[in-house]
């Protein structure tokens, strides 16, 4: 089970948040038809670093951005979710 | 005599406390701090069970978690527990077990029969089955349950209570051995806190086994004296706990026992503890195992591992045999062999397979001076039976010699124990010499000390536990042991049987009865890659988990294939090290624990009706409210009869409700909504769906506008916790620059609904200060002196009101509102016949009609969508495929005979063809009669009238239906209004 540093609460267990998916797959209201359809149905699968949204849903219920590698699940940051994504 | 027995002394048995204990319905006697198999052996017991697949007499082989073969059943009832390794159980008073897979009895087994007629069943036999058609199959399967299997499962509920617990520490050490204590010392003198887990009732492992002489004290005082360091600096010392699960970010779960299998728990009734611990670092002293060899019988009682030997002979004080032969590849073998004779037995032959020219240690060469040491020799073949061993053929210089011998001790090498290190992500390196995988890379914070790191001797050992547990450590300050006691193994790997050996009984997996001549034939049929073999010959697949036959069984695809073992891959190692009982992992989360039960703040209020209950989702409901001897279909229909011709009262507290204010809660609303919200006047309310972002129907509820920037949205109770994640999302991630708040309040408010064409006189009873509200409008009012907020608003398709309080204030309201109903005929109504209003008025539901597959288009809904778009989902709705001919489009079905719509049925055009549609509910019409229901139909908009047949497989009943809208009551919508 992962430790996931939230912003707000410190170091919780994987248990008390919720994944909700890649941040380069949130759909915006103005998003066109064909990258619409990219980010939902045709999303890449990285192996390594990837940043993600997720949500500490059992905790202080913020959103949060998570860069986790998906081979090694090491996590190097965890931002709130309005915070700049380093690039 | 031959056989095991006890010796007159020794051991670190507790000899003044008997212990009376059960196996196969005799009674032996133990003494405290047996092992059920070192008790058994005691009193001359060598036979403990019959094999997984050929039902042959099995001994004990280990003495240790890693035992294949010793396999019983402990306890009785709701105290049971099968498959427990008799080397894994500390006897107690009244234990009772079993041995398994026998019949009738373990002595005289029919199964046995099954060698006889081994040579048809091969490798990969249940597959070979699958060849022959499935009726063959069946009657396979038939005998194979009857004669294949390991204990039987239990028929009891668990009596026992089982918990879960969190800790955290800097330093978690898995093993007490001296590794262990050493590196626990060490992380602990530099001011760590340590927790300490060891599988074992007691600490020390190899330590009990070769007692030593470390730091200039016996090795029982040393232990003795770090467990009252550790303890002393705060550290926590868990015995019989096994680190069963090594999870990511170093989280480890340890399983400890507080009882043995079948044992009656003290007084606080846990049986076991599962502990979950977060570590800054963890130390894996796990040890190593003994392999086996490969030789023919050599899995007839009598043949044990040769460290085996002497932890019974050394801990419990328990001679394995009077006469021995030792096959070995290595120098701890030769520790055994003395120590037997020492305690009596004589030795008929060493048989070393490392050659004769090498450099013999001091110990080989003391062995050498007084027992029969034959060097590049092989043992052929165990001879013996159920009642024990008769003797062995060897092959010494060439020559096959016959043995007289009733114990045969084996040393193949040994094997870091690293599963832990795998489960944990790290890699291994090979070392051909002794032909054995040590750890190599680690991904988590993790360390592998002593034997588990393939450190050689006790000197090497502690070095390694003290050094590497801390940073601080100085080398210096290390244990030392005597140098007598410090004995190099000196392994050279030989996986090799002699020429003269059948395979065919030479196994390499013990417990699921595969053989080396199995996996020759599996290498011959193509099965080349290990991950195949092992499925295909179920190597490594029982209970043990392969623990001590997985490294020869890929010594000897290593051969087929002529490649070195490292290249031909490795299977993956997977939690649980040791297997975990059920209830460990579910502890309080059974029975009524297993979900929290949502109750309505009005549930006290039902139960005094005795309603039926209906659960959604946690939320517990009245389904209906029975009268006399009615039955619930009695009951709902009733109910919604009284709510179309008069009044009925509904709880409808567990809603989803959401308060949004600020200036843009009207623009954040029309991101949530797909219809028009903006517009809406103060004090207004329209019924709205909302759409997920690819397009499909998430929900569906109410919007209202209280204030100019305030709304309340109301949507289903079954989708109000994602509703909730839903405005979150969109408001903190969506469009975090809109101004607004939102609250969930959900249970805040409390709701009474009151329909039918009474409902208004009960409105106006109540709330006699207050206007009736018109249709879609809302008002405040005072009911007895609590606030409330009235909506008028229909589900059930008559004229309704929902009344609104703050829920701990609800009770009075919905007792004055159930009074004044059912003083004009009214009725109180579940969600039987809130099911039956709603089918008939073809009012769609989240889980019914709302099932993540339906577009507002194919719902029939696309004249309620905002033209202008903008919200969540819009863009998607435009994919081609939405338009597309062929979509299941909602429609309604009525029964042509007026028979039962079966309910969850698929709609077909003719018997035995392609479904064409399918049925999502099934109701009555209320009032006329006859059976309806709602459901899909492919191009359903434009098929009314149709004939179809809706046919449930599953109930085997079918109904003749024609198409219809979805709507059989009032269609022209004029009940509800004003």
């Amino acid at each position: 089970m992962l430790l996931i540093a939230c912003p707000n609460c410190g170091p919780r267990a994987q248990a008390e948040f919720t994944f909700e998916r890649p941040l380069a797959s949130i759909v915006t209201p103005t998003e066109t038809l064909p990258d619409l359809i990219h980010k939902l149905f045709t999303r890449e699968n990285p192996r390594g670093p990837s940043w993600e949204l997720w949500r500490h849903t059992y905790g202080c219920a913020g959103w949060l951005k998570v860069h986790r590698d998906t081979h090694s699940h090491q996590i190097s940051a965890a931002l709130p979710v309005d915070m700049e994504t380093p690039s | 005599m031959s056989g095991p027995i006890r010796l007159a002394d020794g051991g670190l048995i507790d000899r003044s406390r008997a212990v009376s204990f059960v196996f196969d319905g005799q009674t032996y006697q133990g003494y405290g701090g047996d092992s059920l198999a070192s008790a058994l052996l005691a009193n001359g017991v060598v036979l403990f069970g019959r094999s997984f697949k050929y039902h042959r007499p099995r001994g004990v082989m280990a003495a240790g978690i890693e035992e294949p073969s010793a396999l019983v059943q402990a306890g009785s009832g709701g105290r049971y527990e099968p498959n427990s390794r008799a080397t894994d159980v500390f006897i107690y008073d009244g234990l009772q077990s079993q041995s398994q897979n026998r019949w009738p009895s373990l002595g005289f087994d029919l199964g046995g029969l099954n060698s006889l007629i081994s040579p048809f069943i091969p490798a990969g036999f249940y597959y070979k089955t699958f060849f022959g058609g499935p009726k063959l199959w069946l009657l396979y399967e038939h005998l194979i349950r009857q004669m294949a299997g390991l204990g039987m499962p239990p028929t009891k509920a668990d009596a026992d209570i089982y918990e879960h617990r969190a800790a955290f520490c800097d330093v978690l050490v898995v093993g007490s051995g001296p590794a262990g204590l050493a590196a626990a010392l060490s992380a602990s003198a530099a001011g760590s806190r340590v927790i300490l887990a060891e599988q074992d009732e007691r600490l020390g492992g190899s330590l009990l086994t070769d007692p030593a002489t470390i730091d200039g004290q016996a090795s029982d005082l040393w232990i003795a004296k770090a467990r009252e360091t550790l303890m002393a600096a705060g550290g926590r010392i868990l015995t019989r706990t096994t680190a069963a699960g090594y999870y990511d970010h170093d989280l480890v779960n340890l399983v400890e026992r507080l009882t043995e299998p079948g044992q009656t728990p003290g007084a606080d009734g846990l049986a076991q503890r599962l502990w979950r611990v977060r570590a800054g670092k963890v130390i894996l002293a796990t040890g190593a195992f003994e392999r086996p060899r490969l030789f023919e019988g050599n899995d007839l009682p009598g043949v044990m591992l040769s460290g085996a030997v002497r932890t019974y002979l050394r801990r419990y004080g328990v001679r394995a045999g009077s006469r021995a032969v030792i096959t070995t590849d290595n120098d701890d073998a030769y520790r055994t062999a003395l120590a037997l004779a020492e305690a009596g037995a004589s030795i008929a032959a060493i048989l070393d397979s490392r050659p004769a020219d090498g450099v013999h240690s001091a110990l080989v060469q003391k062995a050498m001076a007084q027992l029969p040491v034959h060097f590049g020799a092989k043992l052929i073949a165990a001879k013996g039976s159920a009642k024990g061993l008769k003797g062995a053929s060897a092959l010494i210089e060439g020559k096959v010699t016959a043995l007289d011998c009733d114990l045969i001790a084996v040393s193949g090498g040994f094997s870091p124990v690293v599963h832990l290190h795998m489960q944990a992500g790290g890699t291994l390196a090979w070392d051909e010499i002794s032909g054995s995988f040590s750890p190599d890379q680690t991904r988590q914070n993790q360390t592998t000390v002593g034997a588990a790191a393939g450190a050689d001797g006790l000197s090497a050992t502690l070095l390694s536990g003290w050094s590497k547990a801390s940073a601080k450590a100085k080398a210096k300050a290390a244990p030392t042991c005597a140098s007598d006691d410090d004995v190099a193994l000196n392994i050279i790997a030989d996986w090799e049987p002699a020429p003269q050996a059948s395979l065919k009984k030479a196994f390499v997996d013990y417990q699921n009865d595969v053989t080396a001549a199995d996996l020759d034939l599996a290498w011959r049929e193509g099965y080349r890659s290990v991950e195949h073999l092992k499925r295909y010959t179920t190597l490594g697949m029982a209970t043990d988990q392969g623990k001590t036959s997985n490294l020869v069984g890929l010594a000897r695809l290593a051969k087929s294939e002529g490649r070195p073992v490292p290249s031909v891959g490795l299977t993956t190692f997977r939690p649980p090290y040791t297997p975990v009982t059920l209830g460990v992992l579910a502890a309080e989360a059974t029975g009524a624990h297993l979900d929290p039960r949502r109750r309505p703040v009005l549930y006290q209020t039902h139960a005094a009706e005795q309603p039926i209950w209906q659960p959604v989702g946690y939320w517990h409901r009245p389904r209906a409210y029975p009268m006399g001897n009615e039955n619930l279909h009695q009951a709902a229909h009733r109910e919604s009869l009284t709510v179309r011709t008069k009044v009925g009262v509904t709880d409808v507290s567990t809603l989803g409700k959401f308060d949004l204010s600020g200036p843009d809660a009207a623009t954040f609303l029309e991101l949530i909504c797909a219809t028009t919200v903006g517009k809406l006047a103060v004090g207004r309310g329209r019924y709205t769906i909302m759409l997920r972002e690819d397009g499909m129907v998430m929900d569906d509820g109410t919007v209202w506008r209280t204030e100019e920037n305030r709304f309340l949205l109301t949507s289903s109770t079954g989708g109000a916790d994602r509703m909730a994640a839903h405005l979150s999302y969109v408001r903190k991630v969506i469009a975090p620059h809109l101004k607004v708040a939102v609250a969930n309040v959900q249970e805040h408010w409390a709701a009474v609904a009151v329909a039918g064409p009474l409902a208004k006189d009960v409105v106006a009873a109540v709330l006699p200060k207050m206007a009736v509200p018109r249709h879609m409008s809302l008002d405040v009012g005072d009911l007895a002196g609590v606030p409330t907020l009235t909506l008028a608003a229909s589900y059930s398709g008559e004229r309704a009101f929902e009344i609104y309080a703050p829920s701990d204030q609800i009770a009075p309201v919905w007792a004055a509102i159930a009074k004044a109903a059912r003083e004009i005929g009214g009725c109180l109504y579940g969600l039987e016949a809130l099911e039956i209003l709603r089918i008939e008025k073809g009012h769609i539901v989240v889980g019914g009609e709302i099932d993540g597959r339906a577009s507002p288009h194919d719902l029939g809904l696309s004249k309620m969508l905002r033209p202008a778009g903008g919200y969540i989902g819009a863009t998607a709705l435009q994919r081609p495929a939405f338009a597309e001919p062929g979509r299941l489009q909602m429609v309604g079905f009525e029964a042509v005979d007026g028979s039962a719509i079966p309910e969850g049925s698929m709609v077909l055009t003719a018997p035995k063809t392609l479904p064409v549609g399918h049925v999502t509910a099934a109701g009555l019409n209320v009032i006329k009669g006859g059976s309806i229901a709602l459901g899909f139909l492919r191009d359903g908009f434009s098929r009314t009238g149709e004939s179809l047949i809706a046919w449930s497989p599953t109930r085997n009943q079918t109904a003749e239906v024609k198409v219809t809208a979805p709507v059989f009551y009032d269609v022209a919508g004029v009940q509800y209004r004003d």
